[in-house]
Parts: C-alpha cells; sequence; structure tokens
C-alpha cells in the first residue's frame, strides 16, 4: 500500500463521514438510506489504516453500490451530503483501479482483462457524474441534457437516426473517403517513381494539409448540388492531401539493406512493390486511413451546413438546434460518435492483423 | 546555393503547375455563363475574348488567381482596419480566438501529459478516451456547442477559443506523452544513480527530453485551433471572422470573397506554423539540441 493509496483511502473515508453528519442533519425520507451507506463507505475507505481485508474487490463493491444508491435517490435538487457521498465513491472507485493496477501477480489474462475493464469503469463513471450533475444541479435540459434522456430519445428515433446515418456517413463521407483515399494512393505510387514530383509535391502536400480545407465546402455544394454528391467531394479534398503525404512517406521508408537483398534475388519493380515496400509502407498508410476516418465524417457533416436535402446528419443538427431539441442533437452526435469510434476500430484491428509484425503491435515480453 | 535551389526548383515547378491547371479551369467551367451571355446579347466573339472575359466575371464558378490577389489586396490594403469590410479586421477576430484556444489547448495537453505519465491509473483510464474524444467530429457539432454557449450568455471570443481548445490538446497530450516517456532507460538509470527524486527525474530529465517533441505537436494543434476558430465562427450569424466571410460569401454567391477570405486563412496557418516552427528552431538550439 503506497501513500498515494492511503492518502486517497484517508480522503475517501472522511468525506464519507462528514456526508453520513450532514445527512444526518436533514434526514428526510431517504435520509437514513443515506446516513447507513455513508457510514459502511467510512467504514471501507478507513478499514485501510486499521489492516483489514485490503482487496480491491471491496472498494470497488462499495464504489458500485454507492452509485446504484445515488442513482436511485436522484430526483430534483440533491442535498449537500450526497455531493460528498459522491466524492466519496469516487475516490473509492480510484482506489480500486489504483491497487488492481499496482498488483504485481496477476495472470497474463486477468491483467488484460484489467486493462480492459479500467477505461470502462471510467467511461461508466463520466457518464454516470454527468447524469447526476445534470439533474442534481437541475441545469436546463436545453443546456445538457443527462445521458437518460438521450437514450429514450435515441430509442425513439432509430428510424430518422439510420437515414441520416445512410445519407451522411454510407452515401457522402464512404464514398468520399474511399475515392479520395484510393486514388490518393494511385497517385502516390506514381510520382514514387518521379524523384523530381516526389520534392516538389510533398511540401505542397503537408502544406495543404495543414489548411483549413473545411472551408471549401461552401465551393463544392455551388458546384455539385445539395445532395450527397457535394459532400463527396469535400471528403475527397479533405482526405486525398493526408493519404498521399504518408503514402509517399511510407513507400521511402525501406532500407537500403532490404532493397539490396531484393534486388540480388533480381525481383523486378512490382516484386520489390508488392514483398518489400508497401509492407513497409502499410504503417504510414493505416495511420492515414485512421486520421482520414474522422476527416471525411467532419467534412461530410460541415459541408451539409451549407446546404442538403433534409436528411442527414449535419441537416439534422443544425435544424434541430434552432428548435431547441437538444436531446435529439445529441442523439446525433452520438451517431455519429459510434460511426467514427467504429471505424477507427476496424481500421486498428485491420492493421493489426495487417502489420502483425511491426513492433507497436509484436506483444511485451517481460 | 545549389541545395537551396535544388530544393526550391521543385516546389516552384509544382506551383506553377498548379497555377496553369487553375487558369485552365476557371475558362473550362466559366465559359458556358460568358457565351450564353454573348449569345443573348449577340455579340460575335473570339477565344482570346473569351478567355478575357472568363477571367473577369463578377460572381464566377471559378475565380481566377489574380481576382483573388486583387481582392485581397482591395481588402487589405486598401480599406480601413476598422471597416467591416476590411479582411485584417476579420483576420484579427479569427487569429485571437486561435491564439487563446492554442494556448488553452496546449496548457491543457501538458497538464493531462504529465499526470499521464505520473500516474498508471490515469494512463490506463484516460488514455483510451482522449482518444476516443477525437473520434467524435467536433467540428461538426462545433456550430451546436456555440449557439447552446451563447444560449447561457457565453459569447464572444471564448466559446469559438473553445472548440480549438478541445481540437488542439490531442496532438499536444499524445507528442507529450511520447516526449517524457523518451529518455532512454540508461539516462534514467544514471539519474536514479545519483539518487534522483521523483522530481527531480522529471524536471531534470523528463522535460527537458520532451521538449522537441512538444514543439512537433504544437505546429499540428496551432493549424487544427484554426480550423476550429473558423468552423465555429460559422454560425454566429456573419458577424465575424473569416468564418463568417466564408458563409456570408456562400449566402450572397459572392465566391471571389469566399475565395479570398479561403487564401487568407491559408496563409494565416502557414504563417502560425512557421512562427511556431521559428520558436522552436531557436529554443532547440539553446537548450544544445541538434536540429
Amino acid at each position: 500500500m503506497t501513500g498515494f493509496q492511503r492518502a486517497i483511502a484517508t480522503i475517501g473515508g472522511i468525506a464519507a463521514l462528514l456526508a453520513s453528519y450532514f445527512a444526518v442533519g436533514d434526514a428526510g425520507a431517504g435520509g437514513i438510506g443515506l446516513v447507513v451507506a455513508s457510514l459502511a463507505l467510512a467504514a471501507v475507505g478507513l478499514r485501510h489504516h486499521f489492516g483489514i481485508m485490503p482487496q480491491a474487490r471491496l472498494d470497488l463493491a462499495a464504489s458500485l453500490a454507492g452509485m446504484v444508491l445515488l442513482l436511485s435517490m436522484l430526483d430534483g435538487e440533491m442535498p449537500a451530503a450526497s455531493w460528498l457521498f459522491l466524492v466519496a465513491c469516487w475516490l473509492s472507485g480510484w482506489l480500486a483501479v489504483e491497487k488492481s493496477l499496482a498488483a504485481r501477480s496477476l495472470s497474463q489474462v486477468m491483467s488484460s482483462a484489467v486493462s480492459l475493464a479500467v477505461p470502462v469503469f471510467f467511461g461508466a463513471w463520466i457518464i454516470f457524474v454527468w447524469e447526476v450533475l445534470t439533474i442534481g444541479l437541475e441545469i436546463p435540459t436545453v443546456l445538457l441534457p443527462p445521458p437518460s434522456m438521450i437514450a429514450v430519445r435515441f430509442a425513439e428515433s432509430t428510424s430518422i437516426l439510420w437515414a441520416d446515418f445512410q445519407q451522411t456517413v454510407i452515401k457522402a463521407a464512404l464514398s468520399g473517403y474511399i475515392m479520395g483515399c484510393g486514388s490518393a494512393f494511385i497517385i502516390a505510387i506514381l510520382i514514387d517513381r518521379i524523384p523530381f514530383l516526389q520534392r516538389g509535391l510533398l511540401p505542397v502536400g503537408n502544406f495543404i494539409s495543414a489548411l483549413p480545407i473545411v472551408g471549401i465546402a461552401p465551393i463544392m455544394v455551388m458546384w455539385f448540388g445539395f445532395d450527397w454528391q457535394s459532400k463527396a467531394a469535400v471528403v475527397v479534398v479533405m482526405t486525398f492531401f493526408p493519404m498521399l503525404v504518408n503514402t509517399v512517406a511510407g513507400l521511402q521508408a525501406t532500407q537500403a539493406m532490404e532493397r539490396d537483398l531484393l534486388r540480388t534475388y533480381a525481383s523486378s519493380y512490382f516484386q520489390l512493390l508488392i514483398k518489400l515496400r508497401l509492407p513497409t509502407a502499410a504503417p504510414f498508410i493505416f495511420n492515414a486511413l485512421k486520421i482520414n476516418s474522422t476527416l471525411a465524417l467532419i467534412g461530410a457533416i460541415v459541408a451539409e451546413f451549407f446546404g442538403t436535402p433534409i436528411v442527414g446528419l449535419g441537416f439534422r443538427i443544425s435544424t434541430e438546434v434552432g428548435r431547441m431539441n437538444v436531446d435529439m442533437v445529441w442523439a446525433e452526435i452520438v451517431v455519429a460518435a459510434l460511426a467514427g469510434s467504429l471505424s477507427y476500430g476496424l481500421l486498428s484491428l485491420l492493421e493489426r492483423q495487417v502489420t502483425f509484425w511491426h513492433p507497436s503491435n509484436r506483444r511485451k515480453v517481460q | 546555393m545549389t541545395g537551396a535551389l535544388s530544393r526550391v526548383f521543385p516546389i516552384a515547378t509544382v506551383v506553377a503547375a498548379i497555377m496553369v491547371v487553375w487558369y485552365g479551369f476557371t475558362v473550362y467551367l466559366n465559359a458556358p455563363w460568358q457565351t450564353d451571355r454573348y449569345e443573348k446579347a449577340g455579340i460575335e466573339w473570339q477565344m482570346g475574348d473569351l478567355v478575357r472575359d472568363t477571367m473577369a466575371q463578377e460572381r464566377p464558378i471559378l475565380p481566377a488567381p489574380h481576382q483573388i490577389v486583387a481582392e485581397i489586396w482591395k481588402t487589405t490594403v486598401q480599406k480601413k482596419i476598422t471597416s467591416k469590410r476590411s479582411l485584417i479586421f476579420h483576420g484579427s477576430v479569427t487569429l485571437s480566438s486561435t491564439l487563446l484556444g492554442f494556448a488553452m489547448g496546449t496548457i491543457l495537453g501538458i497538464g493531462l501529459a504529465v499526470s499521464i505519465v505520473e500516474n498508471q491509473a490515469m494512463d490506463k483510464s484516460l488514455m483510451p478516451w482522449i482518444i476516443t474524444s477525437q473520434t467524435i467530429p467536433i467540428l461538426a457539432i462545433a456550430p451546436m456547442i456555440i449557439v447552446v454557449l451563447n444560449a447561457v450568455g457565453l459569447s464572444g471570443l471564448l466559446p469559438k477559443a473553445m472548440i480549438s481548445t478541445y481540437l488542439s490538446f490531442f496532438p499536444v497530450v499524445v507528442g507529450m506523452v511520447k516526449g517524457l516517456r523518451s529518455p532512454d532507460p540508461m539516462h534514467i538509470d544514471l539519474m536514479r544513480t545519483y539518487k534522483a527524486s521523483r522530481m527531480q527525474m522529471f524536471w531534470k530529465l523528463r522535460l527537458p527530453a520532451s521538449v522537441p517533441f512538444l514543439f512537433a505537436s504544437m505546429k499540428v494543434a496551432i493549424a487544427i485551433s484554426l480550423v476550429g476558430a473558423i468552423v465555429g465562427e460559422l454560425p454566429t450569424g456573419a458577424v465575424a471572422g473569416l468564418g463568417a466571410r466564408l458563409l456570408a460569401g456562400s449566402y450572397y454567391g459572392q465566391t471571389i470573397q469566399i475565395w479570398s477570405a479561403l487564401i487568407s486563412a491559408a496563409c494565416m496557418a502557414a504563417i502560425l506554423v512557421g512562427v511556431v516552427g521559428v520558436i522552436s528552431h531557436v529554443t532547440l538550439k539553446r537548450m544544445g539540441l541538434r536540429t
């Protein structure tokens, strides 16, 4: 047990004790439950000073039980005691994480389970705190709706969300992404053969990928009309240069030794390309693909602000903001975030399959 | 000298080629409208007339580069800075929120990186969510955030700067975490033999080692926070800023205005990245690092 862990435990215990003190002060109908729970939490936090049952499991259970209790008594304004209780729960959860990460004698399976569970636990806490804060502080829903309200709205309007998803993500972003990345990939392989173009195009490409390209959205809408084609065009331009620059850099990443070896095997240009240079370039290419997956979504949604048919994520966001239906806007944001995270995750998985040999993907040897 | 020339020459060629293609497209894209006009007016026209006139339209589909340059010249040098039509006025509005957001993002990013490197629980629980945060297309929902913050009475510089902050903290976190972990085991062992405390290890080894990484990420961060500021200006009802110019231009079909705002934004991005580059070069040189 480190000093830091002991400090967390002590502060948590004191916060829980204070919570029980205040809860006794203004004990309402549900007050008794809070008093008992706070005392229990204080006992869990302060037990470390007496060396009783130091397992992380107990802290985790205390934290989860506290979350459930707070959720069950959540309506409108919350008394001071429950805020202290929230802090104590948070610290208890943190302590559980600290302890389980510090544990040394964990099996391979257990330690990978812990490193997966910790971020999930943290995410659950963020959503929980969001819910408690918005309801407990009575924040107007126009400003920030609680997650439960967003979830209800999401479940109610799946058909609208699906239509918007198809319009923006599948038609505009995905088609633009494939065209942009594909053409950049082919051009990169072509200019790779001409050093002069390389030296000229790379700085220009680097420059352009730092530019605010979203700004061309109004121009593209003017040129290609209101439907998804104009959005796809924006996406093509946005994704083109990162892909070009990264692919060219990746194709140059081979070492002279490796190239010489293949040359001694009398390999042709295409054999050299396919067996050595493209695999070496793969980490660079995947890097660009990942960057582009978010850029494509951004481009498609922002372009919809400049004119669109009456469907699409960007259209829905801008109109529902105007109608103050912020929960619908958040539901759309959830769709966008899911699409973004999902594509990123899929690309990472694919990358791990393709570049299994790369040092960053090899299992660490202890 | 030949080294510099051999670097500049290919770039100049590519830029020249882009210009040629641009002029070609100007004629090609603007020609239908122009020939239509000739027919209506019953004017006999030669190829030379067409080329000249397509480059002098008031609302062309694609303005010629010299038209854009003329427009930028007109709206920067020939207008008073206080005028609502001065690009310098709009540019300075965008620049101020860019810089504020960049500063906040850098500070936030450094703080997060330090806590991630120093605390394992922070590393495990925060890092995946920081990466996830960037898969949310924040730029796309930026206008909504601005409108909502305006509704609470937060208006002006801060909401726009917050978009820039959200975008720019990410590269700084990633770069700084990498940098703070970059000292090699030999150096760390050496510090241990000196019985260096955790704080000393941080201030004397980790922090100096992270500076090159910090500057590299700051270059990305400042470019991205400019994008954030421009998109943040889109919904403010076209009041001020380069983004507002873009929106106003697209409402009234003023293509030259759109392009001039776009080109000035591009120049601003280049200058900002260049300035960070120069500061980085000077600092690293004074720290005795080879650059």
